[in-house]
């Protein structure tokens, strides 16, 4: 089915008011202060004139990313236009900032959120800046994969049903594996029981352009979605939308954005999302054919190495994984007896090859509009030779499991309660209040307002031991953890 | 008029051919395929902007790539070569009776294509009823074999272009696991000269080192590459360049060469100092 869009897709107003500006030669007496990379030579020489040339301040021709009302209001009016939905945000602090204002512009504090525990960090610091309470949807794990599921219907409605002052559901569309819940059942719910659904989609930008695709957010009549355009989406690192569906205000929610995001936003994110909106929309549909085609032969050639488990659509149960985006290539390696941490650290130091992230139980590797079979085919290679070099017995192997938090108390209270850092090893019982984790992925093991349990500590133990670079604590040995005092032994 | 084809060599050097025509010009899916007649080289295949071969010097490499392995393994049946679409390696195997089989992988099927239109000297055993031709990234090819052949021949181009996953480790390894376990692997391993090649021929070197108990470097004379000076890597399980090389067995074979000697090749692993120093470094 063609799309159609309302507007002219093939503008974009922010990349052609540069254009412009840029033949206008004008003399800057503003900042930024290299004046076009004349002051700063080296930088220039590195990043290139083009570049460079283009780093330049909010002023009228160009708009204001603050307040806008010309090129940059154009921009997100296309934008919109482009992924469905009533208003878009171009973003330049991360989607961090798009999850954040979208968390923000809907909870304030000691209001209730429904969402499951295994959202991006960047959701639950949200939480620590407005002071909602977190309810959390225990998802269903893969025991042989060892990784968290999507929510499934049942649990939504059961959270909605004990906590009906809750005042959104927060889905991820689709998780960092490419796992989808029903988020069209869970708006439904959420707008029965007069909630909002809010959508981190961080990872689902393809989802509004490819075909054969898990549904969008703003298809399933989300309220408000976070959605990174730098990742599948090509524009540049720390570039996001945040888009909103129709029942929240506009002007609510850019009083939001502009609380914590720069006055000074630079055009170099925003001509990049732009560019990538336009790209999206006029090719989006052949780009991603041809990503889901490499991701599936990618996906048959590692299974045929044997092993390992790449897996894909069969794993669909129309509940817990409801969908399954075919753009991710996941890769379980628990059964050649290695951790995926350990590939992902071979593959990088033996291989020269670069993955998004392992963990205990798998490994995932990012495939987007910029890749070529050749590159595949090295990476098919590589895990050949690792599982013929390195292969072991599984049985050491911890497998990864869903540990249910016991939330004590609010992030935000955890996080400004007085507290003090002790050994890791006596932490067991108290209320830790800060966040650990492994990054990539960054969902936290443990967040703010949450009680130490001893398999948490094995779990953290484990990751650490198999190499996972763990971040989060004040201590960055992750040997001392900070907790809250009044409740020390 | 003047017509002249250019190589930048570096940024800062360049190595000019005039030409008479250009004879051939394709974009194809993995590269710029272009074939000029010259002067002083004859015919020229040129892949992106980089000689592959030119008629007047092509003897040169594809002996040395050949000659080497074949007068050291003494019973190579299964040969196994990666690119060399030109068949000038193909051409060279094509004279030993004992070999039953050649498989070429060759990604391009347009290289193969152009060569036998425009360089039949190169082109002409590729018909061969021994010799199978594979249109197929060598990778995803050779990681479905297992213990098959006696030699692999890894005749790519630079490793700056699409050739780039055949100086890799993971290359090396799954070639390690496709040969036999008497099995040789010759590649051809670019020059030590210009910094930028001589860093890519020591991280190749090293990976190589890193997969095979033995691998040596040898060397030749080729005016149209980089500073005229190339080298080759002997990777091999069991047989040594030097201490198991058979000269009597291939002189037997009467086969008449134009580069290889039987002297030349105890010479060409004899290397100089700054190049010996730069193989020691990594391995």
């Amino acid at each position: 089915m063609q799309k159609t869009y309302k507007l002219n897709q093939n503008r974009a107003p922010i990349y052609e008011a540069l254009q412009t500006f840029r033949q206008m030669r004008v003399v800057p007496f503003d900042v930024p202060g290299h004046k076009r990379g004349r002051g700063n030579p080296e930088l220039t020489a590195f990043l290139g004139q083009q570049c460079v040339s283009i780093d330049v301040n909010s002023m009228k021709p160009l708009d204001n990313l603050c307040h806008p009302i010309s090129v940059i209001r154009q921009a997100e009016e296309l934008a919109a236009d482009a992924f469905g939905a009533a208003q878009a945000f171009l973003m330049v602090g991360g989607t961090t900032s798009s999850v954040q204002s979208m968390v923000l512009s809907t909870c304030k504090r000691g209001d209730k959120i429904i969402l499951p525990r295994n959202v991006h960090r960047s959701v639950i610091n949200a939480l620590v800046l407005c002071g909602a309470i977190p309810v959390y949807v225990n998802p269903e794990v893969d025991h042989r994969l060892g990784i968290s599921l999507g929510m499934k219907r049942d649990q939504v409605k059961k959270a909605i049903d004990e906590h009906p002052d809750a005042v959104a559901v927060l889905v991820n569309n689709p998780t960092y594996y490419g796992i989808c819940s029903d988020i069209r059942a869970i708006v439904q719910m959420a707008h029965d029981a007069g909630m909002y659904c809010l959508a981190d989609e961080a990872h689902g930008t393809h989802f509004y352009f490819g075909e054969d695709m898990p549904v969008s957010a703003m298809e399933a009549g989300a309220d408000m979605s976070a959605v990174s355009m730098h990742k599948s989406g090509g524009s540049l690192t720390q570039s996001s939308l945040l888009l909103a569906g129709p029942a929240i205000p506009e002007g609510h929610i850019r009083k939001i954005i502009n609380l914590t995001q720069t006055t000074s936003g630079s055009y170099l994110l925003m001509s990049s999302l732009d560019i990538s909106r336009r790209n999206l929309v006029l090719r989006g549909k052949d780009v991603f054919r041809q990503v889901i085609a490499m991701a599936d032969y990618a996906r048959e050639e590692i299974n045929a190495i044997g092993g390992y488990y790449a897996f894909g659509r069969e794993l669909i149960n129309r509940d817990s994984i409801f969908d399954f985006d075919p753009t991710k290539l996941s890769v379980h390696t628990r059964d050649i007896g290695l951790a995926g941490i350990e590939v992902y650290d071979l593959l990088r130091d033996e291989y020269d090859i670069q993955i998004e992230f392992g963990d205990i139980g798998n490994i995932l590797a990012y495939l987007s509009i910029g890749d070529r079979p050749q590159e595949l085919e090295r990476l098919v290679s590589a895990l050949a030779e690792i599982r013929r070099r390195y292969q072991t017995d599984a049985s050491g192997l911890m497998n990864q499991e869903y540990i249910d938090p016991e939330v004590v108390t609010s992030p935000q209270a955890a996080f400004y309660a007085d507290k003090k850092s002790v050994p890791l090893d006596q932490s067991v019982g108290c209320v830790c209040s800060e966040f650990v984790m492994c990054y990539p992925p960054g969902i936290p093991i443990l967040a703010p307002g949450e009680r130490i349990t001893s398999d948490i500590l094995a779990y953290i133990r484990y990751a650490k031991a198999k190499g996972c670079s763990m971040t989060g604590t004040e201590d960055p040995e992750i040997e001392y953890i900070n907790i809250l005092q009044e409740d020390s032994h | 008029m003047e017509l002249w084809f250019s190589e930048f060599h570096t940024p800062d050097v360049k190595h000019s051919i005039r030409v008479n025509r250009h004879l051939f010009s394709e974009r194809t899916e993995y590269q710029q395929i272009d074939i000029y007649d010259t002067p002083e080289f004859g015919r020229v295949l040129v892949l992106d902007g980089n000689v592959m071969l030119t008629e007047r010097d092509e003897f040169i490499y594809d002996e040395m790539i050949t000659h080497v392995p074949m007068a050291v393994h003494p019973h190579i049946r299964d040969v196994l070569v990666i690119g060399a679409g030109d068949g000038g390696v193909v051409r060279e195997l094509a004279r030993y009776d004992s070999i039953r089989s050649i498989d070429l992988v060759e990604m391009d099927e347009r290289v193969v294509e152009a060569c036998r239109r425009f360089l039949p000297e190169n082109a002409c055993r590729l018909d061969d009823e021994r010799v199978h031709i594979y249109f197929d990234n060598a990778l995803r090819f050779i990681r479905r074999r297992m213990a098959q052949y006696d030699l692999i021949i890894v005749d790519s181009t630079d490793p700056f272009g699409p050739s780039e996953g055949y100086f890799t480790r993971e290359f090396y390894g799954i070639c390690y696991n496709a040969l036999r376990e008497d099995g040789i692997m010759v590649n051809q391993q670019g020059s030590p000269f210009y910094r930028h090649d001589a860093e890519a021929m020591q991280r190749s070197h090293k990976r190589i080192v890193n997969t095979f108990p033995i691998s040596r470097v040898y060397q030749a004379h080729i005016p149209t590459y980089a500073a005229g000076y190339w080298l080759f890597g002997f990777a091999s399980k069991k047989y040594h360049p030097i201490d198991d090389f058979d000269r009597d067995r291939w002189l037997a074979l009467h086969l008449d060469t134009q580069y290889y000697t039987v002297r030349l090749h105890t010479g060409a692993f004899f290397l100089p100092a700054f190049l010996e120093k730069m193989l020691q470094e990594v391995e």
